[in-house]
């Protein structure tokens, strides 16, 4: 099995090594075949692994690879964890993936970097695949920062465009802050447990519990919360959580495909899966999880509300994305790791889905993002529209679909909790869901149906896209359906046998599963439950807003227009962090440059000293006079002092 | 015996003084120091007087044949106008002597303690007349005091290369050889071997 | 005779050369000769400690003072017949090229 593991992994990366080095010897269809073959392998083998773990029910392989180095005791190896969690992440990543290196056979057809955009995805793929796949906090932070650095690629791919070079930065800038506090978290880890593996970290962390450190002097904090909430502002800044978020929707800059593979289904999830890896740890400090739940809440909800207003397609899908995964995070809080990876789960076929569609939409609008600028779409794109269609009602968590069952379970989970914070985050999330299928339906509502907005040019070229578009979106809309019916097992059951961890008092996925009758009990009992008539609420008035009465939402803007305002501004965030990060830091900078370079190191330090000696040495120059005889009377007349000084004033004179 | 040896010490004294005082007074450079050489003279008498023959003899000979007679030299072979050198020569005489005089006066403080009186410094008794100064300085200076000895040996090897570097210059239309220059010398420089047409003579 | 009576006929003789030096201060030549009044005083001192206090290790030193004062005189005077062949004089006044 370890070499298929290391197949696994290294497939992708022979293929991005291929297309991205030899691009122009094997050709635009050479670059896709060797990436899309790598991939395909990998998934072909993911499902092997499925197999053998999960159906076979073997023991989870944990072992080291490759020892790079051991430095006082600590081994810095690569290795691989592969238990139940990282094979249904390998599923989803190589799935995803592979759907996105199809599908963008047809997106980029006609851009003049293909083959770097193909080694780039399968880079991708490869960075995901050794984060999901590590034993060990070295080569989870590789992962992690090999991602974040494809990331950067992928979004500043069209590097002429201004805007998408801002984007790139500011999502590079905005991972840094995050994964600084990650790198903290593991020099914690390093500090304290004297190991970077996962399984020597765990096994010592119920006895770290109790100890505290003193961060500032005076002050107790305990280890556990201090370790977890590091390694959380490194999942804030990947998973975008408030207030890292804010790269995620200018990451729009980027093509459609990677706005799908990235930036919904795997690379932002990377956070949620690591914190349900370290639930060990996570587990032991409740505080740490009130936090992680907050977060969460507010992610969830007020990243929602700004998806009302964006009209960019791709933008509305990523607050959506935003919100989703302030879900998965309020589900790490109340200690529902299995549900949140469930919902990574779901969200990632539907999310992929739903931005693939947004991109198959864009191709036949000739690269047109503008919702107000399309309307009456159905008829030109049936396939897209029903499966625009499936992924819709999944991600609003219409009752049967994919998302319904994740994210129901969520809002079951949280009001189970008793944990701080929960209150605040399950009245997050019940409105989450009203402004979710809000938002969702405007937009569907707005491209799909309604009357066409789009000038004659457009129409006359309007038709279904190619094959290679619509097949991925296909592959994807079954998943975004029969994925929810898993629940059974993967969340109630014991899937995850030993991979996540929940300590007894924080069990509310036990206690949720007393009360599992299958799933079709799970679907009625959904029926009668707020979330349901939420989300059907917010269809609804999306249906009677946009279709009906178009009127009403210009009225609402212009009545609420503070609000407005506020949203448009995403809450001011970017333009607090350009005036207090950015200008804060220009102008530390600027006067760190005036104050101590100019002044104090060249003018004091440098020329300062010179010219002091400068000056020094110009009054004393005219003691030498250059004369003979004024040196020797010097000399005589130090003879005198000295003398003088032995006669009268010396001691004992 | 005292008596005489007070007589000694003071007259060789005065002439000491005198000579010192018309070496720096003098108006011609070759009179001080001719001036000098009897300062010296003297001196070397009144080391002679402490017992010190050897230095004494050494004195004599090294600053008296040998030092001083450079100085003349010197003094002679450069055509020396003196008159502007004299300038100043009563304006500083004031603060010349007031200086001197105040050096005197703090050393004569000095010399007048306690430590240096006939009572804590007895005059020694004078040695037998087979003592040999010359014996006792060599071999105390060829064994405690062999490297300072031998560190003065150099100074005095670099005195003279140094003195010699300095004042030796090529003068020019003089015709010297360069032996370098003569062995490294090659025949190909000297004779050259050309290949031409036969003339034929007419 | 006592040691008082040579250390204050050194003292004499170091006080004229110090005059020597304040008054032919333009004179090199007298200069370098009141230098050689001034070491002759101060071997006139060691010579007479040397001989009241019995230690032959005094004579050593003027020995070393000789030679040095030797060495002293010879370069210095080879320098003056450098400088009077460069200058044409020895005044002092006239060397002023160290001036700072």
């Amino acid at each position: 099995m370890e070499n298929i593991y290391l197949t696994i992994v290294l497939a992708p990366l022979a293929g991005a090594l291929l297309a991205g080095l030899f691009g122009k010897v094997i050709g635009r269809s050479g670059a896709h075949w060797v990436t899309i073959l790598g991939v395909a392998t990998s998934f072909v083998l993911s499902v092997v692994v499925f197999k053998y773990m999960v159906i076979d029910g073997n023991e989870p392989f944990n072992g080291p690879v490759y020892t790079w180095m051991v430095s006082d005791g600590i081994h810095m190896q690569v290795g691989f964890l592969v238990d139940r969690l990282t094979t249904l992440m390998l599923l989803v990543v190589t799935f995803v993936s592979l759907m996105v290196h199809i599908y963008t056979i047809g997106y980029m057809s006609d851009d003049p970097g293909y083959q770097r955009f193909f080694s780039y995805i399968a880079l991708f793929t490869f960075s995901m695949l050794m984060l999901v796949m590590s034993n060990n906090f070295l080569q989870l932070f590789f992962g992690w920062e090999a991602v974040g650095l494809v990331s950067y690629l992928l979004i500043g791919f069209w590097y002429k465009r201004p805007s998408a070079i801002y984007a790139n930065l500011k999502a590079f800038l905005v991972n840094r802050v995050g994964d600084f506090g990650f790198l903290l978290g593991i020099a914690a880890i390093v500090m304290y447990f004297n190991t970077l593996d996962y399984a020597g970290v765990f096994a010592a962390a119920p006895a770290m519990a109790g100890s505290t450190m003193q961060i500032f002097p005076g002050s107790d904090w305990s280890v556990m919360t201090v370790i977890c909430i590091l390694l959380f502002i490194g999942a804030m800044g990947k998973s975008a959580q408030v207030p890292l978020h804010v790269w995620l929707p200018d990451s729009m800059e980027g093509p459609t495909p990677i706005s799908a593979l990235i930036h919904a289904a795997t690379m932002v999830t990377a956070g949620i899966f690591m914190v349900a890896r370290m639930s060990p740890l996570f587990e032991l400090s409740e505080t740490a999880l009130s936090f992680v739940l907050v977060i969460g809440s507010i992610t969830a909800l007020f990243m929602g509300f700004l998806g009302l207003v964006q009209n960019d397609i791709k933008r509305v899908i990523a607050y959506s994305t935003l919100s989703q995964l302030g879900y998965m995070t309020v589900a790490l809080g109340v200690s529902a790791y299995s549900v949140g990876i469930f919902h990574l789960m779901t969200h990632a076929f539907f999310k992929a889905l739903l931005f693939l569609a947004a991109g198959s939409v864009i191709i036949a609008m000739h690269h047109e993002q503008d919702i107000r600028k399309m309307g009456g779409l159905r008829k030109y794109l049936p396939i897209t529209y029903w499966t625009s269609l499936v992924g819709s009602l999944a991600l609003i968590g219409f009752p049967g679909f994919a998302g319904f069952f994740s994210k129901d379970t969520i809002i079951e989970a949280v009001h189970a909790s008793h944990i701080a914070g929960s209150g605040f985050a399950y009245v997050s999330v019940l409105s989450g869901v009203f402004i979710t299928a809000l938002y969702s339906f405007r937009m569907f509502f707005l491209v799909f149906h309604t009357h066409e907005r789009f000038d004659e040019h457009t129409r006359a070229h309007l038709h279904e896209t190619p094959a290679v578009v619509t097949v991925p979106l296909i592959m994807l809309a079954i998943p975004s359906v029969v994925a929810g019916y898993w629940i059974d097992p993967v969340v109630f059951g014991d899937y995850f046998g030993d991979a996540i961890f929940v300590s007894h008092a924080h069990d509310v996925v036990g206690h949720l599963a007393e009360e599992f009758h299958g799933t079709s009990a799970f679907i009625l009992h959904g029926l009668t439950g707020p979330a349901f008539w939420l989300a059907t609420a917010g269809l609804g008035t999306a249906w009677f807003i946009y279709t009906q009465k178009p009127s009403i939402a210009e009225q609402l803007a212009q009545r609420f227009q503070l609000v407005y305002r506020i949203m448009l501004d995403k809450y001011g965030f970017d333009r607090f962090n350009e005036i207090f990060f950015a200008g804060g830091a220009r102008g530390t900078g600027w006067t760190l440059w005036k104050l101590g370079d100019v002044l104090l190191i060249d003018g004091l330090l440098v020329n300062g000293s010179a010219r002091l000696v400068g000056w020094v040495s110009g009054v004393v120059r005219h003691v030498q006079t250059g004369y003979l005889y004024h040196y020797a009377f010097s000399m005589i007349i130090g003879l005198l002092l000295l003398l003088s000084w032995f006669l009268w004033l010396a001691p004992g004179a | 015996m005292i008596a005489f040896e007070k007589i000694v010490f003071y007259l060789f004294a005065a002439i000491l003084v005198y000579a010192a005082t018309r070496v720096i007074t003098v108006r011609n450079p070759v009179h001080a120091a001719l001036h000098l050489v009897l300062a010296f003279f003297t001196c070397a008498a009144l080391w002679l007087l402490l017992e010190a023959e050897f230095l004494a003899i050494t004195l004599v000979l090294v600053y008296v044949g040998a030092v001083m007679v450079l100085f003349l030299f010197v003094v002679m072979m450069l055509d020396i106008n003196t008159s502007p050198i004299r300038e100043g020569f009563i304006r500083y005489l004031p603060v010349g002597l007031s200086v001197a005089g105040l050096m005197l006066f703090e050393m004569y403080l000095v010399v007048h303690s306690r430590y240096f009186s006939a009572g804590q410094m007895p005059a020694p008794v004078p040695h037998a007349a087979d003592y040999s100064n010359t014996r006792e300085l060599g071999s105390v200076l060829y064994t405690d005091y062999v490297y300072p000895f031998e560190i003065a040996s150099v100074i005095l090897v670099v005195a003279i290369i140094a003195a010699i570097a300095l004042t030796m210059r090529k003068r020019k239309g003089t015709k010297t050889q360069n032996p370098a220059e003569q062995v490294k010398v090659r025949s190909t420089d000297r004779v050259r071997v050309i290949k031409m047409e036969a003339e034929t003579k007419d | 005779m006592v040691l008082a009576d040579y250390l204050i006929l050194g003292a004499v003789l170091f006080g004229l050369s110090v005059a020597g030096i304040f008054i032919n201060r333009k004179n090199v030549i007298i200069l370098l000769m009141c230098i050689e009044l001034m070491l002759l005083a101060v071997n006139t001192n060691f010579i007479a400690f040397s001989h009241f206090t019995g230690d032959i290790s005094g004579q050593v030193f003027v020995f070393f003072i000789l030679t040095v004062a030797a060495a002293e005189s010879a370069i210095g005077l080879a320098i003056l017949v450098v400088l009077f062949r460069n200058r044409h004089t020895i005044n002092v006044d006239d060397l002023d090229s160290m001036k700072g």
